[in-house]
């Protein structure tokens, strides 16, 4: 593969790390001799973001427009309609990301370009061979594209490493104010920035998390007991606090907070990527689940297969020996 | 407000032992719970609460075999009013881009305002079908909903982002949405509730039906396939504690006291 485009990702004025993870896997398959792209959409006043990004690309497109300061698909769209004349590439990696999520398969569909979402790994060996999971993480799968000029994969964030990336010198391409038309069906309006809780997950040293193994609300007891006898909080997966079990502020993962405490305790959590994201860092990390193949072991570093419900209260029993409050509490 | 919701029916799988079968392309699923996507689930809820509001009808599609009549109905019972199925051997595997064209060709005959799905399905994780169906269709859409207020003829949603972070957007109708989990409740169903709607007909529709040939859906019409799938290699992976629960319990805090696990 000769040519791959990779679609710089940012928000807030920050470059998103998934962009420095594409472009370090576009390295690794153009080879030697190929082309790395960046397509960078964005206002004018953005322009500074390149600095990052250009030492790292053999070729930066530039689509500079006051229109395109916020990601809005059907702008966004119309500046990819005139990129696509004006670039030539084989491939183009986009994020798995809340913004990727909400255009890449807009663009496939549009200009029927052959994709798939969320990849873990990429091969071209003759075809382009992608690695994704289905079923939670639980099963890997081997998926083929169909073949065609352009292709299309958004990638899973945290797949690839950022770090170490070539540094070439690369030409930078300008595009300047040329997306017209009315956008209006769909249009950014701002951010809006998370709550405040009153317990900062994030602080923490001792995290005690509960998944939807928790079953009901009415055991979340059972977690914080362990959590008050280990001097530690209780936090959750995304379901418990879907279901509103815990607040949202106790939520971690990709749309929720990252940690990174001494100690991450995950009681029946299966251990979705997107919660991986957000505790992988953790100094130990101890899962307790039922089911012996649950993702979360790949990541643990100590594992006990078994019911929570019979587990953690032997666990907290013995915490409090330890520290002599055992009696005094029964 | 007339509003379609797509939904799928998927395997329980968090707690199952999954087995890949013996072409490799796919798992056994003999055995295996299912039930409505999660995300779906949200989606229909999301429908009924603006129904509730403003009035208008919701229909509820889900592609596949005759068991999917399960979700159809599960949806009839919380509350949607017509159902429709639609089902051909030559949706055989179909990727997001078929099975977004599929919908499209059935959302056509059905008079529209808004039209539903979720982010992704729990079975192959995609998160594409509703975007790539919006752009097929022609409509303004947003997807990672977490939010949605109505004012006439415009809709203001927030849509996820990473971190806690949101973003505010508005949307003209007709559009389409993918539904974030978390964004309401969604109601219970009852057995009682589920008799209640069990003669109600639900339609079915095949490839001819909606205008299309054997070439455009299935794996003939999909950009995309599964060679193989297999297990994840498991990395390093964690140290399996062993033992009596005691014993267990016992090497636990062990642990605990030399990672700082006790603060
Ligand atoms: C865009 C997007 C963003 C997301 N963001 C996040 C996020 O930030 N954080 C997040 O967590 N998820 C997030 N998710 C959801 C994620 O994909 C998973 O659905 C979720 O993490 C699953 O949560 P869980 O592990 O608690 O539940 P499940 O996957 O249902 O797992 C429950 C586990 O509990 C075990 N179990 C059940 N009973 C017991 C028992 N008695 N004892 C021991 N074990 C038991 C089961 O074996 C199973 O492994 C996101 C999804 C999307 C699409
Ligand atoms: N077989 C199906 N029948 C009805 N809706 C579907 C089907 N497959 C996918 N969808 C819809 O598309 C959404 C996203 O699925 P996916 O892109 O496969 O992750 C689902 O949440 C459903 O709303």
């Amino acid at each position: 593969m000769e040519k791959i485009a990779v679609w710089v990702e940012h928000r807030q004025n920050e470059i998103r790390d998934i962009t420095f993870e594409m472009l370090g896997k576009a390295h690794q398959l153009v080879g030697d001799g190929g082309q790395v792209i960046a397509l960078f959409l964005g206002d004018p006043s953005q322009k500074g973001l390149l600095d990052k990004i250009t030492p790292h690309a053999h070729r930066t497109v530039a689509y500079l427009d006051s229109n395109l300061k916020d990601f809005e698909p059907l702008r966004y769209q119309a500046a990819f309609a005139d990129i696509f004349e004006k670039v030539d590439c084989q491939l183009i990696l986009m994020g798995q990301t809340a913004f990727g999520m909400d255009f890449a398969p807009a663009v496939a569909a549009r200009w029927e370009i052959p994709f798939t979402t969320d990849i873990v790994d990429v091969e071209v060996d003759g075809g382009l061979i992608a690695v994704r999971q289905m079923y939670s993480g639980k099963v890997s799968a081997k998926v083929s594209l169909k073949e065609a000029d352009k292709m299309l994969c958004t990638v899973r964030a945290g797949a690839f490493p950022a770090e170490d990336l070539p540094t070439v010198s690369g030409e930078v391409q300008e595009i300047t104010g040329a997306v017209e038309g009315d956008f209006s069906a769909r249009a950014f309006v701002e951010y809006l920035e998370a709550a405040v809780g009153d317990v900062d997950i994030t602080q923490a040293d001792v995290i005690v998390s509960v998944g939807r193994g928790i079953k009901d609300a009415d055991n979340i007891p059972v977690a914080q007991e362990l959590a008050d006898a280990l001097g530690g909080v209780v936090a959750c997966s995304r379901p418990v606090a879907d279901k509103k079990w815990l607040p949202k502020e106790r939520q971690v993962g990709t749309s929720g907070k990252t940690v990174k405490p001494k100690v991450y305790i995950a009681l029946g959590i299966s251990g979705a990527f997107q919660h991986q994201a957000g505790m992988k860092n953790a100094g130990t990390i101890i899962a307790v689940n039922k089911d012996p193949k649950a993702p979360i072991f790949g990541i643990a570093h100590y594992g006990i297969v078994d019911d929570l419900f019979k587990v953690v209260p032997a666990l907290t029993e013995k915490v409090k020996e330890l520290r002599g409050w055992g009696n005094s509490d029964k | 407000m007339d509003i379609i919701v797509c939904i799928k029916r998927v395997p329980e799988t968090a707690e199952a032992d999954l087995v890949i079968d013996a072409s490799k392309k796919a798992i056994d699923t003999d055995g295996l719970v299912f039930s409505i996507n999660e995300w779906d689930n949200y989606a229909v809820e999301a429908a009924i609460q603006l129904k509730e509001s403003v009035g208008g009808t919701i229909t509820v599609i889900s592609v596949g075999p005759e068991e999917n009549n399960e979700v159809l109905r599960r949806a009839l019972a919380m509350g949607a009013d017509e159902a429709l199925r639609l089902t051909d051997p030559a949706f055989e595997g179909s990727d997001a881009y078929a099975m977004a064209k599929i919908l499209a060709a059935a959302v056509k005959d059905i008079p529209h305002d808004l039209i539903l799905t979720g982010v992704q399905a729990d079975d192959d994780g995609f998160g594409a079908v509703g975007v790539a169906l919006a752009q097929m269709l022609g409509l303004p859409y947003a997807a990672l909903v977490t939010d949605i207020q109505l004012d006439g003829e415009t809709l203001t949603v927030h849509r996820e982002l990473e971190g806690g972070l949101e973003e505010v957007d508005t949307l003209k109708l007709p559009a389409l949405l993918t539904i974030q989990t978390g964004i309401n409740e969604p109601r219970y169903v009852s057995i009682m509730g589920i008799r209640r709607v069990a003669r109600k007909e639900i339609g079915v529709k095949g490839a001819g039906d909606l205008g299309l040939s054997e070439e455009a859906v299935g794996a003939k019409g999909s950009l995309s396939r599964i060679e193989e799938l297999f297990f994840p290699p498991v990395g390093e992976g964690a140290e399996i504690i062993e033992g009596t629960m005691d014993e267990k319990t016992e090497a636990l805090v062990k642990i605990l006291k030399e990672r700082g696990g006790i603060a």
